[in-house]
């Protein structure tokens, strides 16, 4: 087996310029492939990044009616739908998969916000003492609500950073100012940030408004004094973080269904709680991405098949030119099944080394790829693997007949040949 | 008796009629024989040899070689009597254009399994006793005519065969090279190595102990 291999590269090296052009084919396909793989896993790895990066493993849990989220902006509140408490909250919390729970109040209308003048679109949250922790945000100036802002019900918020930058464009101190919610006044005791700063890689005006929607400014107060500006009954929503990224979608159904388990059997008809999964919709975006580029794979493969049947050609031109060879080794002893493996190998042999090329050249072309229009590539190393043993299974495959003829040469014919 | 052929009959077909060229073929040949066969070309020399090297079978009659029936045996048994019994020296002498004098003088043994390391050494051997010790690493394209006919020798006897089978050893060599070649087939028969010679020229068949001639396919012989 060996010698085969080693005499079947002294051949390749012999005719280097025709195993060149036979191998270019698989060279082509291999490297298309690998290069289409490294991009569909980029992609993919991107997508999950901006969707999940941005939550730190966070997953929604809220209100549906049918497949629309709940809104009390414009729908009354539905019956039957008790208000969480601390009890739910510990109940989610011992799930293996969740690691903390906050409930919140939260309204996805934006509501006009107004410091002095400046007004300014932003989302409104009624949060727990458990919301900025999930999240992973930190007070970066002023201070965070105390037990005693939920506890007396008083007119405090916190503001993030988008909203600061809009309703501050002076770069007036934000803290102790008033701002009105609903034309209420209430007092901005700190701004928050995120821990990490994550920015979701944006290539195209699709990316951003996929990616973009969590930037919008965001203003909490306490879910105690939820009802100052809006109604004291609606329904919360559950965030939960998960113990890690793979394991969001199981927190969020199990979450799910310990919801749905508060809700009356008729109540559960009209609205019931879903959990927004993060993951599921990274991998809906990959599935979208993956599937156009599985088209471009398909075409990729016909140059492997030209390929094949190129490194085919090429093989019944080497047995030919080698019968009096093959017709010596019979004569001397070789039997059948010698002669076809000795063709075999070094068909093997020429593909498997034109698949390795074909690698190498894909990742250089993912990385010339990256380089130029901002795409994110990753090499994928079992793809890289697979690719190899393909190519060599392409030379076995279509090394086949060839090998099979020099097999089946009759020794006499063949030592005869001019 | 290493060889015995009885009564064999070769037919070939050619379109729809089937063209004898062996007819009635016997032949016996002792171990430390020394024969040759002549005949013109379109004798059926050639098929002859063929069915004596087991390369062909023939269409009747029977060939015992070292006690085997070698109408009995298949593909694969062929081979492997090719491989152990006969050594086969060609006109043309049919090297391995890439491979060095040794390794063409081992690669029978390499059909016969035998490992790398006494491969290397038994080619050795085989090429110093046709003279050539010197010139192991060397290649066909290296060597001259009457030097590639010493390498095949080499090859053919390097697995010790029963019968050394030579087709027209000197038909593509000058006179001072065929007269080696033809010294050295003196020397392995003085040794012990049976051989049968295929030629058409009677200064060569004459080195022989036996002379057979053969016409349309009839052999007759032997004249001492």
């Amino acid at each position: 087996m060996f010698e085969n291999i080693s005499l079947a590269f002294q051949g390749i090296w012999s005719h280097k310029m025709r195993s060149i052009l036979t191998m270019l084919g698989i060279i082509i396909g291999i490297a298309a492939i690998i290069s289409i793989v490294s991009t569909i896993k980029g992609t993919n790895e991107q997508i999950k990044q901006n969707l999940i990066g941005a939550g730190n493993n966070a997953v929604t849990v809220q209100l549906y009616q049918g497949d629309e989220a709940y809104d009390y902006s414009w729908n009354a509140i539905p019956s039957g739908v008790p208000l969480l408490t601390e009890d739910t909250r510990t109940q989610l919390e011992a799930l293996d998969e969740v690691e903390l729970a906050s409930y919140f109040n939260y309204r996805s209308y934006a509501e006009n916000i107004y410091y002095l003048n400046t007004s300014f679109n932003g989302k409104v949250l009624g949060i727990d003492d458990k919301y900025f922790d999930v999240f992973g945000y930190y007070i970066q100036w002023g201070r965070n609500f105390l037990a005693s802002d939920y506890e007396k019900f008083r007119k405090v918020v916190i503001i993030d950073h988008t909203a600061m930058s809009s309703l501050y464009p002076t770069g007036v101190n934000p803290i102790g100012t008033c701002i009105e919610i609903r034309g209420i006044p209430f007092t901005v005791v700190g701004v928050v940030d995120k821990k990490a700063a994550f920015e979701p890689v944006i290539n195209s005006v699709e990316d951003y408004e996929t990616y973009s929607q969590e930037s919008s400014g965001e203003i909490y107060i306490p879910n105690a004094s939820w009802c100052i500006p809006y109604q004291f009954d609606e329904p919360q929503s559950v965030v939960l973080k998960a113990v890690d990224t793979d394991s969001m979608t199981q927190a969020g159904n199990k979450a799910q269904d310990i919801l749905n388990g508060l809700l009356s059997q008729s109540t559960r008809k009209k609205v019931s709680f879903k959990s927004e999964d993060l993951l599921k919709q990274a991998k809906n975006l990959q599935d979208l991405q993956t599937s156009t580029s599985q088209q471009l794979l398909w075409i990729a493969s016909i140059s492997l098949l030209v390929g094949g049947i190129g490194v085919m050609n090429i093989m019944l031109v080497s047995v030919t030119e080698r019968t009096r060879e093959i017709g010596l080794k019979k004569a001397i002893g070789a039997k059948k099944s010698r002669i076809l493996w000795q063709f075999l190998t070094e068909a093997a042999v020429l593909t498997s080394l034109g698949g390795i090329l074909g690698v190498v050249g894909g990742i250089v072309m993912a990385r010339v790829i990256s380089r130029l229009t901002t795409m994110p590539t990753a090499i994928s190393v079992p793809a890289a693997a697979v690719a190899v043993l393909f190519s060599m299974a392409i030379g076995v495959i279509f090394g086949f007949f060839p090998a099979v003829k020099a097999a089946n040469l009759n020794p006499i014919d063949a030592l005869r040949h001019e | 008796m290493i060889l015995e052929l009885s009564h064999i009959y070769k037919d070939y077909p050619q379109g729809k009629l089937t063209v004898p060229v062996l007819k009635d073929v016997s032949l016996s040949v002792e171990e430390g024989d020394y024969i040759a066969i002549m005949g013109p070309s379109g004798s059926g020399k050639t098929t002859l040899m063929n069915v004596v090297g087991c390369l062909d079978v023939p269409t009747s009659g029977s060939y015992i070689l070292a006690g085997k029936d070698i109408a009995r045996q298949n593909d694969n048994q062929m081979a492997e009597i090719r491989n152990r019994y006969i050594g086969f020296v060609f006109q043309t002498f049919n090297l391995l254009p890439k491979l060095t004098a040794q390794d063409n003088v081992s690669l029978p043994l390499l059909y016969a399994g035998v490992s790398k390391r006494e491969r290397r050494q038994k080619a050795a051997i085989a090429l110093e006793k046709v003279g050539l010790a010197d010139r192991m690493t060397f290649r066909p394209n290296q060597l001259s005519g009457g030097q590639c006919q010493r390498v095949a020798i080499a090859r053919a006897i390097v697995g010790n065969p029963k019968i050394l089978l030579a087709d027209e050893p000197t038909g593509a060599l000058d006179t001072k090279s065929g007269e080696q070649v033809m010294e050295i087939f003196q020397q392995l028969n003085d040794e012990g190595v049976t051989i049968v010679m295929i030629t058409h020229e009677p200064d060569i068949a004459r080195r022989a102990k036996k002379i057979y001639h053969i016409r349309d396919g009839i052999l007759t012989g032997p004249v001492q």
